[in-house]
């Protein structure tokens, strides 16, 4: 196959080229720009944005012996991904920037400029599994290594998109592993550090970065009785489930700590109470994306929400939280009938964020994945 | 391995026939970097296994010397300059900048209020940069004059400037001939422009010099800057070739080599190949000129009727003439620079190297994203239809069967670029 190889200039992004090499495909290296005015070095652990990362990842190349190019990508990653990040935290939600970059960027902009210039596929150095099912169709499941996993972020490509890519990583014991992999490959990334700051966020300053953009919009902090507790400059630096930096002038009545229950972006206002508040039993999810059965057949037509039956499964709210036990089931959303999702938890989770992505599994296996649109406490 | 493609939507695996690999990689990136004359690797090997600093007084050095003078005045020679106005340098960018930094400097010295730089629009950026770095460090006023939609520099727009500030400006800075549209400026006409308001004129001639006749002296230039390895000589040599009485500041201070003007040991083994190199480029030149002006011709009219939306940027030669009249030459002989409305410059660049065939978007990148090319956006070139930009150069290894296979690749090559298009930005 003709593989077009993402390389960040870090170290897995390279050993997965590395490993598509070894497999006897025809690889094409290609480091994306996705800021137009870049640093010159890589600082602290931001991503993959600088002038120095875009030079390791043509060592990289080299070293593979493949074609490197760099693609000018910013303008689509300011219009989606960043574009929807601020829009999302404006809109009192909590974005995830990395699964829209794998949305709209890798498995969009990327894998369709690259299939349209004659590419069969496009590798990454993500730590996730594709298998085949018994129905010949493809399936992502969870990596070998557990702490590694980037299922949680991939889900949103959705099935036909999975059809195209490729994970040479999935089976990787370890990212100890994959760092000696790197050395005895003669990859001098070997040693660097992870990422996992925001790319396009300086310094990990997130509430810097919304209201650089955002400007200052003072509004009320209040309680679930709609008493005025404190003041905040922006009820969009704000993400349900936060203890720190409410802006509250005095204690609760009964001095127990208080948490953001849910920002409202219409009023400017912050919620705010006590943690046992934040207990959610289920979560209702938009902009769904099905993997195998459960959408195919059951999200299809014009079904009331009813008849679609409960599927026990294994949910996931948090890029690095623990699955929890559900039940769910496909239900019509904005996007019409079967893009919606309903989760009823078997156990209660605590502060589900608006925005963020809600993954099911059976098992390792990935069910399907919706935006988190709402909780019921 | 065989290769099979999927089609995204249906599910449907369809067999999509791969292009082979040409057996024979077809390079036509000479104006980036041409391949070295045999003769001048063989002399440039010769001397290397000698031991000797041109600077010292013993034996080995003054072997040295003499080798190092011997070319120096042989490049005189061949570029109608007199010995002593040859300075040797690391290459071109290093002359351009000893060439804008030095008279520049010089000029202020002698008169503080001569602090403007005129330079065209569409120069290298071995000279923008000086330029722009002069304005930041030292307070020059630098003017970019403009270019017409061939590029070729305004002198009226020259005239303008000189008849409202010429008593206030340093120098002016145009290149001989184009690296990316191969647009071959008026130098005899600026010369005389800036030499009735008493400014001396800088000439980058890197494209010019082993492809065009050139002569320092009947040109009227006060300083003129070529590079090796554009010629069939080594990378990393170059040559400004300079008035004497022009006064230029050094940049590079140390050791006093090259009569104080560019510190530095003297490259013995380049200087002799930079030589030799330009000796046989000249000698072959007439002949040369003239078959790379029909590769040129026929790859761009094969171009035009092949390919949709295929337009040729830079002045239009003018037929075979234009290369047996080399003194009236308005474009390089060796240069195609076309652009594909609706690709990008990235796309096709990937997909002809894919096919083994090694070109050019032609203009500046920053750590590899393509940028709008200054020069094309200087003629007036819509940025979007500026981004599908390729530049094929030709050299003395070029053949008929070069420009066939760009040729047969093209069409399909602009296609796939165009569906993948900017689309995707």
């Amino acid at each position: 196959m003709r593989v077009l190889a993402a390389l960040s200039g870090g170290v897995d992004s390279a050993v997965a080229a590395a490993r598509a090499v070894d497999a006897g495909h025809d690889v094409v290296g290609v480091h994306m720009a996705l800021s137009r005015n870049r640093d010159q070095f890589r600082t602290g652990s931001r991503g993959c944005c600088s002038i120095e990362d875009a030079g390791d990842a043509r060592r990289a190349a080299d070293v593979l012996g493949i074609p490197y190019y760099v693609w000018d990508l910013s303008e689509r990653f300011e219009q989606t991904v960043v574009a929807d990040f601020v829009a999302e935290y404006e809109a009192g939600r909590t974005p995830n920037p990395c699964v829209r970059c794998n949305e709209h960027i890798k498995f969009e902009a990327l894998l369709d400029k690259g299939v349209a210039l004659g590419f069969d596929a496009v590798c990454t150095g993500h730590y996730a599994r594709i298998e085949t099912g018994a129905d010949g169709r493809r399936e992502l499941h969870r990596a070998r290594d557990a702490a590694k996993d980037q299922s949680y972020v991939l889900a949103v490509m959705g099935p036909e998109r999975l059809a195209r890519a490729m994970f040479p990583l999935g089976d990787a014991a370890s990212k100890d592993d994959v760092r000696a992999e790197a050395a005895a490959r003669g990859l001098g990334v070997s040693a660097k550090p992870d990422s996992y700051d925001i790319c396009f966020v300086a310094d990990g300053d997130t509430q810097g970065f919304l209201r650089e953009r955002l400007g200052s919009r003072p509004g009320d902090v209040v309680d679930v009785d709609g008493v005025v507790v404190g003041a905040h400059d922006g009820a969009y630096a704000f993400t349900v489930g936060q203890r720190k930096g409410l802006g509250i002038d005095r204690p609760a009545a009964d001095g127990r700590p208080r948490y953001v229950l849910d920002v409202r972006p219409s009023s400017n206002t912050v919620v705010v109470g006590a943690a046992e508040l934040l207990t959610v039993r289920g979560l209702r999810g938009e902009r769904a994306v099905w993997f195998g059965s459960l959408g195919r057949d059951e999200g299809a037509g014009d079904a009331r929400d009813e008849d679609h039956a409960w599927t026990a499964c294994r949910v996931q709210v948090r890029a690095h939280g623990a699955p929890v036990a559900a039940r769910a089931r496909v239900v019509a959303g904005p996007d019409g009938p079967g893009s919606g999702v309903e989760v009823a938890l078997d156990e209660p989770l605590r502060g589900v964020a608006p925005g963020q992505s809600v993954v099911l599994y059976d098992g390792t296996r990935v069910l399907g994945q919706a935006t988190v649109a709402a909780s019921v406490r | 391995m065989d290769c099979a493609s999927r089609s995204l939507d249906s599910g449907v695996v369809t067999t999509v026939p791969r292009p082979a690999r040409p057996a024979r990689e077809v390079y036509l990136d000479h104006a980036a970097t041409t391949p070295m004359h045999p003769d001048a690797l063989e002399a440039m090997v010769e001397v290397l296994r000698r031991t000797g600093n041109p600077s010292s007084l013993h034996g080995p050095g003054r072997a040295a010397r003499r080798v190092v003078e011997e070319s120096r005045e042989q490049l005189g020679a061949l570029l109608d300059a007199r010995p002593s106005e040859v300075v040797l340098t690391g290459g071109g960018t290093e002359a351009d900048n000893l060439a804008v930094k030095g008279i520049f400097w010089s000029r202020t010295a002698q008169d503080p209020a001569r602090r403007r730089v005129l330079v065209s629009a569409v120069e290298h950026h071995a000279v923008l940069d000086p330029a722009a770095w002069l304005a930041e460090a030292e307070g020059a006023e630098v003017v970019l004059l403009p270019v017409d939609a061939a590029g070729r520099l305004r002198l009226d727009a020259l005239e303008a400037e000189l008849a409202e500030h010429g008593a206030t400006t340093a120098l002016v800075s145009v290149m001989w001939a184009n690296n990316e549209i191969g647009t071959v400026q008026p130098i005899t006409e600026v010369v005389e422009l800036a030499h009735r308001y008493g400014v001396p004129v800088h000439a980058d001639a890197v494209q010019a010099v082993g492809h065009l006749p050139v002569s320092f002296a009947s040109s009227g230039l006060d300083a003129m800057t070529f590079s090796g390895h554009k010629l069939g000589g080594p990378v990393g040599v170059g040559a400004l070739v300079a008035r004497r009485d022009l006064g230029l500041v050094p940049v590079l201070h140390g050791g006093g080599q090259e009569r104080s003007v560019r510190s530095g040991t003297v490259d013995t083994a380049a200087a002799r190949a930079l030589t030799v190199a330009l000796d046989r480029a000249l000698a072959e030149l007439p002949a040369e000129a003239v078959r790379l002006a029909g590769l040129r011709d026929a790859l761009v009219a094969g171009a035009r009727a092949a390919v949709e939306g295929a337009v040729l940027r830079g002045p239009e030669p003018g037929g075979s003439g234009d290369a047996h009249d080399l003194d009236g030459a308005v474009r390089l002989p060796g240069n195609a620079h076309l652009t594909f409305a609706g690709c990008e410059g990235d796309s096709l660049l990937y997909l002809l190297d894919s096919r083994g065939i090694a070109c050019s978007t032609g203009s500046a990148c920053q750590a590899g994203v393509p940028q709008a090319s200054h020069v094309l956006l200087a003629c007036g070139v819509d940025p979007d239809e500026a981004r599908g930009a390729l530049r094929f150069s030709f050299g003395r290894t070029s053949t008929d069967a070069d420009v066939a296979a760009v040729l047969s690749a093209l069409p399909e090559v602009v296609e796939r670029a165009r569906a993948a298009g900017p689309a995707s930005r």
